[in-house]
């Protein structure tokens, strides 16, 4: 066990235990994005970011992947967090602003704008994906490929893997891919997902160069034609 | 031991025997990934999907891995590249003194974009961040060859000099070639010959037999300079029989040419070592093994 403190409680866990588990055990609420239990942690999306140490030594770290220590100093929701955190949610809003996940966090967050160039992107590289293919679904048919600006996650060769069963898990943990299964005009996106009732993938001339796995896809069963 | 190896540029067409050879070798040694898909790309000039997925497949590591691997790094290229590569440097330094005009001209004279290869398949360009040589900048690397201050009169004959390849070398000025003294491993006869001289010195001796014609090969004796002359003319890519012209045995190595598996001719080297050249005609590869001396 290691005493810490969170935001100004001496708290007690478990080596090991990150300060997220720690906090929200405690009742401190964190946003995540591209954290889910049963996942290891990634720390991709940044939303999870608290603020640790004091005076000058006090730094920004992402609580789903730092492990607690003895004599810990993490403040989860400080003036510098939550700036931080909206900043995120901007350029997530601004990369992804289709997504139905993105939209609700920005809402519970305070953003109603953003001030960065719109783009409309199939993917925000949060890798829950990946994750659930290796992890869960034990099969590693999908993986990120190339890096910076051109990285992008898919199958190698982008041929149809053989390891993919076409579990669906893929989809499932996705926050940013509803569009394609929910709205075909990204600007006027505002998740619909209430209202699909037929998935608007049968309008294929406008999703063929979108990134999805299935094939055919598990909810429309329409091949998809290359 | 160490060992030198320079190894052919030529495209070779992909072969899983030869590749799955190739990852034995590299696994036996160290097992990195890298060094495996290194290996790979220095023999086919690029990195076919057939050995990725060989790769994949005796390494024990999955595709998606092997392929993220492959993909993260400029320096793997996935797509056949040209024979000779040119890249040109956009580094902040080489970019200010003209560096993307450089690249331009490039683009022009070749008539590709960063990244294409000529129809021809000769060339290929690319653009690149940082060569770490920024003081001598714009710089403009042809096959591994250095050229600093580039300025766009130059680009004609950087191409020119690159299409000529290892040629190009100046035995008499080139400091990165040094003579070699062979002998038989049969009959340890020196195999020099002063009356026929290759790169203006003594030439190597060996008698060369071809689809039953017979007749002298004169090699440089300069490490890594590739000059000779023959009195049988073979076509290129032909497998030769190379014997000693002393004691007429069979100069064959134990293995094959890594790099076209064709077999190897062995010679001793004076004061200790083996040196082996290919047997196959316009295959480059030569090895020579210092046997517990630090190169």
């Amino acid at each position: 066990m290691a005493a810490f403190k969170l935001n100004g409680l001496v708290v007690e866990a478990e080596k090991g235990d990150t300060i997220l588990d720690v906090a929200r055990f405690y009742g401190f609420p964190i946003p995540t994005l591209c954290h889910m239990e049963g996942l290891s942690p990634y720390g991709a999306c940044r939303l999870c970011v608290v603020e640790i140490g004091e005076g000058p030594q006090a730094r920004l770290v992402t609580s789903c992947t730092y492990p607690i220590q003895e004599g810990l100093v993490v403040r989860t929701a400080s003036e510098r967090v939550v700036k931080a955190r909206k900043m995120i949610l901007e350029l997530l809003l601004a990369s992804c602003p289709q997504s139905k996940t993105i939209q609700d966090l920005a809402a519970a967050h305070e953003v109603r704008r953003q001030r960065f160039k719109q783009e409309y992107e199939d993917c925000i590289l949060c890798g829950l994906c990946t994750r659930m293919c290796e992890e869960q679904m034990m099969a590693k048919a999908i993986g990120f490929r190339a890096r910076g600006e051109r990285r992008t996650i898919g199958t190698p060769f982008d041929l149809r893997s053989e390891e993919c069963r076409l579990c669906g898990g893929c989809i499932y943990v996705c926050p940013a891919c509803q569009l394609r299964c929910t709205y075909t005009q990204p600007e006027k996106a505002i998740c619909g997902g209430c209202a699909n009732l037929s998935p608007p993938c049968v309008e294929k001339e406008q999703f063929h160069d979108m990134m999805c796995y299935m094939d055919p896809c598990v909810a429309c069963e329409i091949t998809k034609e290359k | 031991m160490a060992k030198v190896v320079v190894a052919s540029k030529a495209l070779k067409p992909f072969d899983p025997a030869q590749a799955a050879k190739v990852i034995e070798s590299q696994t036996r040694d160290h097992g990195g990934l890298i060094s495996i898909l290194e290996e790979i790309q220095l023999h086919y000039g690029y990195l076919p999907e057939g050995a990725l997925r060989l790769v994949a497949e005796k390494t024990g590591r999955d595709l998606v891995d092997v392929y993220g691997v492959a993909t993260f790094y400029r320096f793997f290229s996935l797509k056949p590249r040209g024979e000779h590569q040119i890249s040109c440097c956009l580094g902040t330094a080489c970019h200010v003194r003209g560096g993307a005009l450089l690249a331009e001209e490039f683009q022009r004279q070749l008539g590709v974009k960063p990244g294409e290869n000529t129809p021809d398949g000769k060339f290929s360009l690319e653009t690149v961040a940082c060569l770490g040589a920024c003081a001598l900048g714009p710089i403009v690397v042809g096959d591994g060859h250095y050229y600093s201050n580039v300025n766009s009169s130059r680009v004609k004959a950087i191409i020119q000099e690159t299409l000529e390849g290892l040629k190009r070398k100046d035995p008499a000025a080139d400091e990165s070639l040094f003579p070699l003294t062979l002998h038989c491993p049969h009959c340890n006869h020196g195999l020099l010959d002063p009356d026929t001289p290759v790169d203006r010195q003594p030439s190597v001796r060996l008698l060369l037999a071809h689809q039953g014609r017979q007749g002298f090969l004169h090699l440089s004796r300069l490490y890594g300079s590739h000059g000779h002359s023959t009195q049988v003319e073979v076509p290129a890519g032909e497998v030769t029989d190379l014997y000693c012209p002393h004691c007429q045995a069979l100069l064959n190595a134990p293995d094959d040419c890594p790099a076209c598996g064709a077999a190897r001719v062995a010679l001793l080297l004076a004061g200790g070592g083996v040196f082996q050249v290919c047997s196959r005609r316009g295959c480059l590869e030569q090895t020579l093994d210092l046997d517990g001396r630090s190169f």
